[in-house]
This record gives C-alpha cells, structure tokens and sequence, in this order.
C-alpha cells in the first residue's frame, strides 16, 4: 500500500510540472535581477501588483492573453492529433491579412454582416495556409515541423508583397510633412467591422473601466473557441478520431479511421485558430495590417500550448498567466527606468519552456520505473 | 543592363550573402546527421551575433569576437544537447525556446551593456587575399578574379576550409560513419560500441559552433552592427538548405550559394523587374517544400532524427 501512494504522489507531480516549471523561472528570474544590482521582491511586487492588482491592469493582461489563446490553442489541437504545427506564425498572418482586407474592401456591409464575414475570413485563411503542410502530410509523409516553418516565411513575404499592393494612401499631414509610410501599411478597416472594447460593456454596465484599454471582444471570442476546442475534441466522432490518430496512427488505422482525413482536418482546425489572431490584433486593437516582421505570437503559443499541457482550459490560463507576465514585464521596465528590460521576461518565458519538457520527461520516467518495479 | 547586374562585384556579394547560410546549414547537417533536429540554429546565429560584437567592442580585437561567438554558439549548442540528448525532451521544444531565449537576451544584455540595441562594431577584420588594382589598372579579367575569389574577410577563406573538412571528416573518417550510424540506426551502431550519447553531444555542439560562427560573420563582416532580431530568419533558410542539399555538406554549401544568390539578385533587382522582390525571397523556402515532396530526387531526412535514444526497447 505504500508503494502505492507513492505511485499517486508522481502521478500528482505529472499534472502540476507547469507549476513547478514557472516557481523555477521566476526562481532564475530573481537571480538574474540580483545580479543586476537590482531587488527581486520589489520587481516582483511591481509586476504582478500592477497586471493583475486592479481592473486596468486585467484588461491589459486579458489584452495581451487573447492572441496567445488563439496560437496556444492552434498548437494544442494539432497536438491531440500528433502533430506540431509550428506555423502558427504564417497561418495568423495570412488569415489576419485576409480579415484586413474584407474589413477595408466591403466598407459598405453592415456590422451584422461585415463582422461575422471578416471572423470567418480570419478564419478560413488560416486553415487554407494549414492545410497545405496538413496535405502534405497526409498524402507523402513530409514532416509538417520542416514544411510549416517554410510556409511561415512564405507568408511574411506574401503579406509583405500585398501590403504594397494595398498600401493605404497617404495622410494630408503625411504629404505636408513630405514622408512616406515607415512601415507599410493598408488603409483602415471599416467602422462597422470593428469589435468592440470591453470599455463600451463596462460603461452600459455603469462599471468604472479606463476607456484607452484595448482589450476588446475578441477576448470573448477566444474563450468560446476553447470551448470549442474542448468540445470538438472530447464530445464529437471527429475529436474521438483526432486523438485515436495523435495516439497510435496504426491502431487508429486497424480501427477503421483514416488518417489522413484526421491529420488534414486537425490542421485545417488548428489554423482556423491561428487565423483568429486577427480578430484580436486588427478589428479589436489596430484596424489595419501593418507589416512587421514576426511578432512571436505563433511561436509563444507553443510555450503556451506546453504550459497548458495541450488541454484548452491549461492553454486559457497558461495565456493568462504570459499576459501578467509580457504586461507586468512592460510595467517593470517603466518603473525602473529601463535598469531591467522588459526583454527578460522573453528569457523567463524560454526558461519556463524549457523546464516544462524538462520536468515533463523526468516526471514520466520516474512514473515508468515505478511501473516497471510494480 | 545584364552586365550591369551580373559582374564580379555580384558574385562576390553572393558569396559574402551565402557564408551564414552555408555555415549554419552546415551545423544543421551536423546535428540531423546524428539525430538531433536543430531549430534553435536561427538563435544560436542571433546569440553568436551580438557575442561576437560585444567582445569585439570590449576587446578591440574582433578575433576575439569571433571566438565569443563561436563559444556562445556551443553554450546553447550544449543546452540544447542537455534537454534533447540527456533529459531526451523533445527537440523541436527545446530549439524552439532556444530561439525565444537568444531573442531575450541578446535584446536584455545590448540594454545592459550599451543602453540600445543597434550596436555598431568598432573594429574590422582585416581583409585576405590580393590588394585589388585600380580599375583600368592591367586586365579587367584578373582583377575581376580577385574581386570574386581572392579579395574576401578571413572568414571566408575559413569557411571553404571548414567544408573542405566537414565532407572529410563525414564521409572519410571512422569518426564520420558513426556519426552517420548514429543518426540513421542508433541500435545498431550501439551493438557496435559507439557512445550515442557522446556523438550526439559532440554533433549538436559542433553545430551551435557553426552557427555561432554564422552569426560573427552575419554581424561583424556583413553589416558592421548588430540590431535586435538581425538574424532574421537565416538560420531557417539555412535549415532549407541542408535539405535541398540532402544533408551532405557539399550540397549544402550549393544551396547556400543558390540562395545567396537569389538574395544578391533581390537586392539587385529592387525596383528593376517586374518580379516583385518577395516572390525572390520565398524561393529558398518554396525548394525545401518541393525537394521533400518530389518524387524525383526526393530528400529523405536520417531514420532515427527527432527520436531520442533509448537503450533498452520496451
């Protein structure tokens, strides 16, 4: 019997590595700040008091979570299916350009129509940029890791091309300041294909909110594909597939279930999610696309997917908890003048990363000896 | 026009434009050739950027740079080796967080130690070869041989010793075949007596040493600086160019000229062809995709890459 609870004391440690992982971070964290001159437990203190000690400070952070749970999401469930969609960078771009370019082409739709139109469009251009490394897969057994890293920079190229192509006209103060674009840009999107701040809801609701907060109802439309997310793949045929294949193609194959359609369709799926990054990033927060190289939010949802243990809730609260932390990073810069840069929370996030798969690999062998000497 | 375009100047800027990526995809063919995926190569090029900046501006030495760049690559050569190899987590992961982690902490450490983050270099490499004569000077054909081939940072002189070496050691050398073995069929090549282990180990820092090196050259010989994020992307089209060089060295070294020179014709081209720029700069990503789903020629990655070893099966 002693064994026994032993044997559930690991299976406990299993669950809560993320956990240990970030207590480790910060760990490095304080370190790093120590040795900087500087004082851990006041930078701590600015941080988290600030991101999540008031309302402004969650609005910021949810702000920031949103695209991450979109991304997080996109590499979970390509995950349950066994596969690593690494392309979560391009399939958000392409899907977001899209969504740019509805939003400013079709000015005339009202927002009943123009919203939903410039979400499935989001959508729908993350799961076509999906589905080439889902087909390839499927059909000659390229590794989708090599192909969607390849198709990330086809994209940045691709929008980059469109974005001159569409470049919005210049201001009047433009032209009589006699400069150009800095950074290619389209023109607007239209009003009515606008979300909402959460600002709006919280003054119907007569809750005091700071109206220059941009979190936006994006964040809503994150919460629902978790749901989503959990639904298709715990409660319908296709998720039941979806995962029959991430655990054990052949079984999966003997037992009467393709893979190949199962590996397309978790691809497709999982960059439909990446594509909604624009409702966040366009028609909640800049209302155009501006070409920047890589903003990270596709690789940080692998940190975050890892942290959240592929399941839809951990990615939700793993985007949450990058949100306190990517603001309260920010925050921190402010208050000390630059002496930490904002930059170590990327160092924190590697680390957090890093222990996770490390502590993850531990905790299973350790469960598996365990086994072996039951 | 075309003679405009295609003269010496040109090709010695595709060969300057070529090194980084020959030499990180060289580390890449290292690392996948004994099992190991290396996507962290993007920031260990970034990290050996910055490195080899930063030592060279303390030291005034910029060979002294180069080192510190090439020690830094090992350093998270070997982080990388210890989370894939010894704690056998997963590669992709650990490359992927290597990659967040030097986009940190090159940006973290340029604020520290030089309060921005475009660093400009203080101190130039010399330049090896012949002097190069005046224009009109004895014949344009010798001083156009120069200009390609003999008028070039030490680097790259370096560089085409380091493959000369690198298809040596890989195809001639016992040390080469376990290497080989090791990636393909580590089972068997265990039997055998050869440490996984320590030819991994050995691999995969071998290829942060080359990517480190990658980025000296990116940041002290091409562009005088180093700025946040400059790596922008080598290491993955480095990564294109072991595969459509099928993970040999030689091959790899062609498909990095390949793409430097479609690099070198891009910025050539700005403004001049009816062919946008960026449908230039997909091509080295496009040959990737292609080369692994064609069904001649096809490029078959090594059996036993992305898998961690295990001693005793079941």
């Amino acid at each position: 019997m002693k064994i026994n609870k032993k044997f559930d004391y690991f299976v406990i440690l299993e669950k809560i590595t993320p956990l240990i992982a970030v207590i480790f971070a910060l760990l490095v964290g304080a370190i790093v700040i120590m040795l900087i001159g500087e004082d851990p437990v006041f930078v701590y203190k600015t941080l988290f008091s600030n991101a999540i000690g008031n309302r402004d400070g969650w609005g910021n952070v949810l702000f920031r979570a949103t695209p991450l749970i979109f991304t997080g999401l996109t590499v979970a469930f390509a995950f349950r299916c066994g596969l690593f969609n690494i392309g979560g960078e391009g399939q958000m771009y392409i899907g977001t350009f899209l969504a740019t370019w509805v939003g400013f082409t079709f000015t005339n739709l009202p927002a009943f129509i123009l919203i939903p139109l410039c979400i499935l469009t989001a959508a729908a251009g993350g799961a076509l940029w999906a589905a080439v490394p889902g087909i390839l897969k499927a059909k000659t057994g390229v590794h989708e890791v090599i192909v969607t890293i390849m198709m990330n920079w086809i994209a940045a190229s691709l929008t980059f091309f469109l974005v001159l192509k569409f470049k919005a006209p210049p201001t009047e103060a433009m032209i009589e300041a006699g400069v150009k674009q800095m950074i290619p840009h389209t023109s607007e999107i239209a009003q009515a294909a606008r979300l909402p701040r959460l600002y709006s809801i919280f003054k119907f609701l007569n809750i005091d909110f700071p109206a220059y907060n941009q979190v936006n109802v994006s964040f809503f439309i994150a919460i629902g594909v978790a749901i989503l997310a959990y639904y298709i793949l715990w409660k319908t045929n296709l998720g039941y597939e979806i995962r029959a294949v991430g655990y054990s193609p052949l079984a999966a194959e003997y037992g009467g279930i393709s893979v190949a359609k199962n590996i397309i369709l978790a691809m497709v799926i999982s960059g439909a999610f990446a594509g909604l990054v624009g409702t966040n990033e366009i028609m909640g927060f800049k209302y155009r696309w501006r070409q920047e190289l890589f903003t990270g939010l596709g690789f940080n949802g692998i940190a975050v997917a890892l942290l959240g243990k592929n399941h839809p809730l951990g990615v939700v609260l793993a985007a949450i908890l990058f949100g306190i932390l990517n603001y309260g990073g920010a925050i921190v810069n402010i208050y000390t003048a630059g002496r930490i840069p904002r930059e170590l929370i990327m160092v924190l996030q590697a680390v957090i990363v890093i222990f996770v798969v490390i502590s993850d690999e531990v905790v299973k062998r350790l469960i598996r000896q365990r086994r072996k000497i039951l | 026009m075309f003679g405009d375009i295609f003269n010496a100047q040109f090709v010695a800027s595709s060969i300057r434009v070529a090194i980084p990526l020959a030499l990180a995809g060289l580390g890449g063919v290292f690392s996948e050739r004994s099992g190991v995926i290396n996507i962290g190569l993007e920031g260990m090029i970034l990290s050996g950027a910055f490195a080899a900046v930063a030592v060279t501006n303390f030291t005034q030495n910029p060979w002294a740079g180069v080192l510190g760049a090439i020690l830094v690559g090992i350093l998270l050569g070997l982080i990388h080796a210890i989370t894939c190899i010894t704690f056998k987590a997963n590669q992709i992961v650990s490359g992927v967080a290597i990659n967040l982690f030097s986009s940190g902490i090159t940006v973290f450490f340029s604020w520290l130690l030089f309060g921005e983050t475009q660093i400009m270099v203080k101190s130039n490499l010399p330049i090896w070869g012949l002097p190069l004569p005046d224009i009109g000077e004895g014949s344009t054909f010798v001083r156009n041989i120069i200009v390609m081939f003999a008028h070039h940072s030490p680097l790259v002189y370096l560089t085409i010793v380091i493959f000369i070496l690198a298809h040596l050691i890989i195809y001639k050398t016992p040390f080469g075949l376990r290497l080989r073995s090791v990636g393909e069929y580590p089972q068997a090549a265990d039997t055998m007596g050869v440490n996984i282990i320590k030819m991994r180990y050995i691999a995969v820092m071998t290829s942060g040493a080359l990517a480190g090196l990658a980025g000296s050259f990116l940041s002290l010989e091409q562009a005088h600086f180093f700025v946040k994020e400059m790596s922008g992307g080598r290491g993955f089209i480095a990564l294109a160019a072991m595969i459509f060089g099928k993970w040999t060295p030689l091959g790899t070294a062609g498909a990095a000229l390949l793409f430097g020179f479609g690099e070198a014709l891009a910025m050539r081209l700005q403004g001049v062809l009816a062919i946008p720029v960026q449908f230039i700069h997909m091509v080295p990503y496009l040959l990737a995709i292609f080369v692994l789903v064609s069904a001649i020629g096809r490029a078959t990655p090594m059996a036993a890459v992305g898998i961690p070893y295990e001693k005793e099966i079941g």
